[in-house]
């Protein structure tokens, strides 16, 4: 891909992904509550905030608003993927999953397997998360754990613009049912450049975004920040950390896992959820099961606690892990004689 | 009440609608005697009784028309055209059954006849069928879907969305309830309060019929009329039908305690579709006996080759997941 100098929001980058695919293919269908931000008051359309903003100027035969049905909208995605149109969902709040779960656990992850293969799910549930806009505990999950428990879904949550792009693009493309994870604090937040051009980024692969010999360290999406940042401070005193960002969560990329675990022999997995049956507690197990001859110390995570997450700002930045958090577990990875060496 | 007149059917149509029904019901009949011998396996729901709504519908549906089912969905899926020899074969749960054995009873599908398949969660049909209701509206195809669900199903908050989705978006979609006066062991006295269905759809805009669903005709006319407002671009609609089921909810389980006195014997003297069905059609004694033939051979036919197929390989198990992964 040609770099270009252009520079793009996290919610831009996600916004130009879905005009291009519209583009390309009349049978992408985009829909959720307020996707057009239709009728208001005034009569007039096009008052969406999120990633969907101004599409229907372009696309109006292509995306639509929904009523606040989201049983019925995301159980009609399956239906349409199914029967030839490519829809991408608007869950908003992954939080709001609970009240079509059965949507997704039951019609969309498994139609093709219960129908022996006869059936295919092109569809996308694009979902917002995570920790840091002080919204309290049913705004700010990171559910994706649950979503990587169900066999037929694919599960995928970037962490940049440019990932954002050709991840939601290559989301859209694949013929499996994908669930899209976008980190709320990342739409403003996250800017980098991004390539004008329609292109991919193959859903599966993990990234290196930092090499390093001492320590591994996976983090899922805003968490690849904070582990870059944790990554600096480690380097001022000497050790270098290699920081994986997985990019997708089902399938998941164990081999560039594997292959920096043994030349590090250490790893720490950071995940802004809950610990018990995490992503974080998934990747510490499935290496330890299959790389323990290559580990010098026991594998650390760093999670958020196993509680709700919590509104008062000092509170819900408590909840999550940071840098210096991961700087520690860091630490309790190597000897005493390499920390005392470099305090 | 619609009065019970064969109306403007053609010989053809009537002896194929006759022939669909008397499928289903010997088809029904006979994995009922199977199941008691204890060689079928997993959970089987019986459409007995209630043959005329699914062919009454499903009559007034074209090949491209779409139906999302029930987990009470063989009878739903024969009148849609389903090959009986796959359904019974993935009753078994053998290889070359409709799903290859890996959906059973509650997930037959065949998605090249419409049929996009029986469903384990009451109500799961309802957003599907807005699913390919919204292609249909959004590709310009002429193709309308139904909705079957449950006098149960009706309570679910998917079926409530459903409705108010397919009125905002206007989808060319047909919601069929099937009131068989059960759901599960619970009366729609108690859990519809002995209220209509079709009530909550008029709350949503949406034209609505109470019909006998043991009267062909009245299934199918209202059926033509909806299924013409859909594809005319007019919106949904619901039709519920009122058909009482000949078995239990569920084979090897329910003992129909919850049933009155007498009420199943009533059913097959008094409102059995098949019976109502003869009556009324004016088809000969010899064209009928000469359906009923045919179907029994053809069920005999399916059970002696669902029993004979082979089990399926057990890669099977790892197939199908994703199309790729």
């Amino acid at each position: 891909m040609t770099q270009s100098p252009r520079v793009l929001s996290y919610l831009d980058a996600l916004n130009e992904a879905l005009a291009l695919e519209m583009a390309a293919d009349p049978s992408v269908v985009v829909f959720g509550e307020d996707n057009v931000g239709g009728h208001g008051c005034d009569g007039t359309m096009g008052h969406a905030w999120g990633p969907t903003r101004g599409l229907h100027n372009q696309f109006p035969k292509q995306i639509f608003d929904a009523p606040i049905t989201e049983a019925a909208f995301v159980g009609a995605a399956v239906g349409a993927a199914a029967t030839g149109l490519r829809p991408v969902a608007d869950l908003l709040f992954v939080d709001f999953a609970g009240v079509c779960f059965d949507q997704i656990l039951n019609q969309a992850a498994k139609l093709r397997y219960m129908v022996g293969g006869k059936a295919k799910v092109p569809m996308v549930l694009r979902a917002m998360w995570g920790t840091g806009m002080r919204r309290g505990a049913q705004h700010s999950q990171a559910l994706y754990s649950l979503f990587t428990h169900i066999p037929g879904l694919k599960v995928v949550a970037p962490s940049n613009p440019v990932d954002a792009k050709g991840l939601l693009a290559s989301a859209i493309q694949d013929d499996d049912p994908v669930i899209f994870f976008e980190h709320k604090l990342l739409y403003f937040g996250s800017r980098g450049v991004v390539p004008e051009e329609r292109y991919t980024i193959p859903i599966g692969e993990a990234k290196v975004v930092r090499e390093g010999g001492d320590v591994t360290i996976v983090a899922v999406g805003r968490m690849v920040n904070e582990a870059l940042g944790a990554a600096e401070k480690l380097a001022a005193e000497g050790i270098q950390a290699e920081v994986i960002d997985p990019r997708t969560l089902s399938p998941f990329d164990f081999d560039t896992v594997y292959a920096s675990v043994e030349k590090t022999s250490r790893l720490v997995v950071v995940d802004e959820s809950s610990p018990r049956c995490s992503i974080a507690t998934d990747i510490a197990g499935t290496v330890a099961e299959n790389r323990f001859a290559s580990l010098s110390a026991a594998v650390r995570t760093v999670t958020g606690p196993h509680a709700p997450v919590p509104f008062s700002p000092v509170l819900e930045d408590a909840f999550a892990p940071n840098a210096d958090k991961i700087v520690d577990a860091v630490r309790s990875t190597l000897p005493s004689s390499v920390i005392s060496k470099a305090s | 009440m619609a009065t019970e007149s064969a109306g403007p059917l053609g010989r053809e149509e009537l002896i194929e609608a006759y022939r669909v029904m008397r499928t289903i019901r010997a088809f029904e009949e006979r994995v009922h005697t199977e199941f008691g011998t204890g060689e079928l396996p997993g959970a089987v729901h019986l459409y007995a009784g209630q043959e005329a709504v699914a062919a009454g519908v499903c009559g007034a549906l074209t090949e491209g028309d779409y139906i999302a089912s029930t987990h009470r969905g063989h009878g739903h899926a024969i009148a849609k055209g389903c090959d009986i020899n796959a359904m019974m074969r993935e009753l078994y749960g053998k290889a070359g059954g409709s799903c290859n054995g890996k959906g059973g009873s509650m997930h037959i599908a065949d998605f090249e006849r419409g049929m996009l398949g029986a469903n384990g969660v009451a109500a799961g049909g309802a957003p599907l069928a807005c699913g390919s209701a919204l292609t249909a509206k959004v590709l310009e195809r002429p193709h309308v879907s139904v909705a079957f669900v449950g006098d149960g199903a009706a309570n679910q908050g998917s079926f409530a969305e459903s409705l108010n989705l397919a009125t905002v978006w206007q989808l060319p979609v047909v919601f069929v309830v099937e009131d068989n006066g059960y759901a599960q062991a619970t009366g729609t006295r108690y859990h519809l309060r002995g209220l209509d269905v079709a009530r909550r759809a008029e709350a949503y805009g949406m034209p609505a019929v109470v019909v006998d669903g043991t009267d062909y005709f009245a299934v199918r006319a209202a059926a033509d009329e909806a299924v013409k407002r859909a594809r005319d671009g007019g919106g949904p609609s619901l039709i519920e039908c009122q058909a009482g089921r000949f078995f239990g909810h569920m084979e090897g389980f329910d003992q129909q305690g919850y049933r009155g006195e007498g009420e199943v014997e009533r059913l097959r003297a008094d409102a059995d579709c098949l019976v109502r069905f003869a009556a009324a059609s004016a088809l000969s004694t010899e064209q009928l006996a000469e359906v009923d033939v045919t179907v029994d051979a053809a069920v005999e036919v399916a059970v002696a080759d669902a029993k004979a197929a082979p089990v399926p390989e057990l890669s099977e198990l790892l197939t199908d997941v994703y199309v790729s992964y």
